[in-house]
């Protein structure tokens, strides 16, 4: 159902992007990076929120459905963080003629990147399910507080570094009518595939874990016949 | 929980004193990275005064992660966690010695490596009020998120690559406030460089608090 | 580049990877749920 409703409206935002609406003034075609660009981010940060939330709920209630929540949100914010900083550096390169500017929200996505590639790392590494769960949602809580304080940091480095005419604001400017329209469209058919991803990757999961179960008892009755004959 | 702390505390820089690791093997390491900084960037070109603040605190982020990394080896070698969990040390307590006693190791490393910039780098220390005033806060950040993230990588395979990959990304910021806060000090204009400081008290703070609230959960290992 | 390039090289790398990664994870999913027996697969 979910499926269907993104398919749909991802053609209905292809239509609107490339041939509905119209090229900016100040940006030209790249313009039509923004409904790609934008939604991306929009979706890796709601599914930072929901690591962050998750990953607090576990502390507090300690269930494998939190567990398997941040873990799953964590990895979409990672494709979805992947994609954004891609787009960034294509519409960069457009705009700018650079793909890589030591702009702030570029260089925190980038952190924000590695933080979630760690987050990765991390849960691959540990072997049982639980020291994984408890250890993922210690750094699934700090990753709200890092990046606020890297984007923080970095946002204040380059202000106090670069002046105005060179910090480049090319990617704020108004938008309005079908522009405005094809962005909200967009960022609500990503939020859309955000939830679809979620509980297919959930599901995954919580195979997962079952597999890992019956495994597990299998070994005990293969001992057990072992032992018994 | 303070006298857990200074319990801890004195227990790793016991440990720390009597094998000499951190002595023998970190510092000569910091220092073999100063001089390598300098055989890459020629010191007759004038690109290493410009980068010593940057070169310095690299330097002390690369060793911060070696000793993050030796002082929790100490930690999973034989079961000492288990034992730390039974002597019912409160689990703030042993976050506050653990990173005291890596904070009083950097410390020490941070004044070396104040005397190597001056000696190999010819810097000119000027502004010591803010130098002090960065160092400290900084060393205390740095020790506080990496027993922070140190322990998470507790008894895993690949503790060696993942506590550089958890932690050096959450201290991309002291480095870059730090950095800042040297270069403002060495220039001689420390009213550009006293916010940073403060920047870098606050990341204390923050990870401070963090370490206390969360440790309890990350020593109840199954 | 043209613009006109700009734009669709950033529209097909995130198509590319994001529909990369639904096929990947439904495959996940297909091989996880072929080993699970159906009454064990509920999870809501």
């Amino acid at each position: 159902m979910l499926g269907v409703i993104v398919l749909a409206g991802t053609a209905v935002t292809l239509w609107l992007s490339f041939v509905a609406t119209p090229a900016d003034a100040v940006q030209g075609e790249a313009v039509r990076l923004l409904y790609v660009h934008v939604p991306s981010v929009t979706v890796a940060y709601v599914a930072c929120g929901i690591t962050f939330v998750a990953s607090g709920m576990w502390l507090w209630k300690r269930t494998e459905w939190w567990d398997l929540v941040g873990s799953s949100a964590a990895e979409i914010a990672s494709v979805f963080t992947a994609v954004t900083l891609l787009s960034g550096m294509v519409w960069g390169q457009a705009t700018w003629g650079t793909a890589w500017e030591w702009d702030p929200r570029l260089t925190s996505t980038l952190f924000l990147f590695l933080l979630l590639v760690g987050y990765q790392a991390l849960r691959a590494a540990s072997p049982d399910r639980s020291s994984r769960a408890r250890r993922s949602a210690v750094v699934g809580l700090l990753l709200v507080p890092n990046i606020v304080i890297v984007n923080r940091s970095v946002q204040w480095w380059r202000s106090l570094h670069q002046d105005a005419t060179l910090f480049r604001t090319d990617l704020d400017f108004r938008i309005e009518g079908l522009m405005l329209f094809t962005w909200v469209f967009a960022t609500a058919v990503g939020l859309v595939l955000l939830a679809w991803l979620l509980m297919h990757r959930f599901r995954i999961g919580w195979l997962a874990n079952r597999v890992e179960e019956r495994r597990l008892g299998d070994a005990l009755t293969a001992r057990r016949a072992e032992a018994t004959s | 929980m303070l006298r857990d702390a200074v319990l801890v505390a004195g227990k790793d820089l016991r440990l720390e004193v009597r094998t000499r690791v951190g002595l023998g093997q970190v510092l000569p390491f910091a220092v073999l990275v100063l001089v390598l900084f300098g055989f890459a960037l020629d010191p007759d070109r004038g690109i290493l005064d410009a980068a010593t603040p940057g070169l310095f605190w690299v330097t002390v982020l690369f060793s911060a992660v070696l000793a993050v990394q030796r002082a929790f080896a100490v930690e999973s070698a034989e079961g000492v966690r288990d034992a730390l969990r039974l002597t019912s040390l409160a689990p703030g307590g042993v976050f506050l010695g653990k990173a005291a006693a890596i904070a009083v190791q950097l410390l020490v490393l941070e004044v070396a490596l104040g005397v190597g910039v001056v000696v190999l780098y010819g810097a000119d220390p000027a502004g010591w009020a803010l130098l002090v005033g960065t160092a400290v806060p900084a060393t205390a950040g740095i020790a506080a998120a990496g027993s922070l993230y140190g322990v998470l990588a507790v008894g895993l395979r690949v503790r060696e690559t993942l506590v550089p990959l958890l932690l050096l990304p959450v201290l991309a910021p002291v480095l870059l406030a730090s950095t800042r806060a040297f270069e403002a000090a060495l220039d001689g204009s420390p009213a550009d460089g006293w916010p940073w400081a403060g920047l870098l008290a606050l990341f204390a703070v923050v990870y401070l608090g963090c370490g206390i609230g969360l440790y309890g959960t990350l020593l109840e290992e199954s | 580049m043209s613009p006109w390039g700009y734009v669709v090289l950033g529209w097909a790398i995130t198509l590319v990877v994001v529909v990369g990664y639904v096929v990947i994870t439904m495959q996940r999913g297909r091989a996880l749920s072929r080993q699970v027996p159906a009454e064990e697969q509920r999870w809501m």
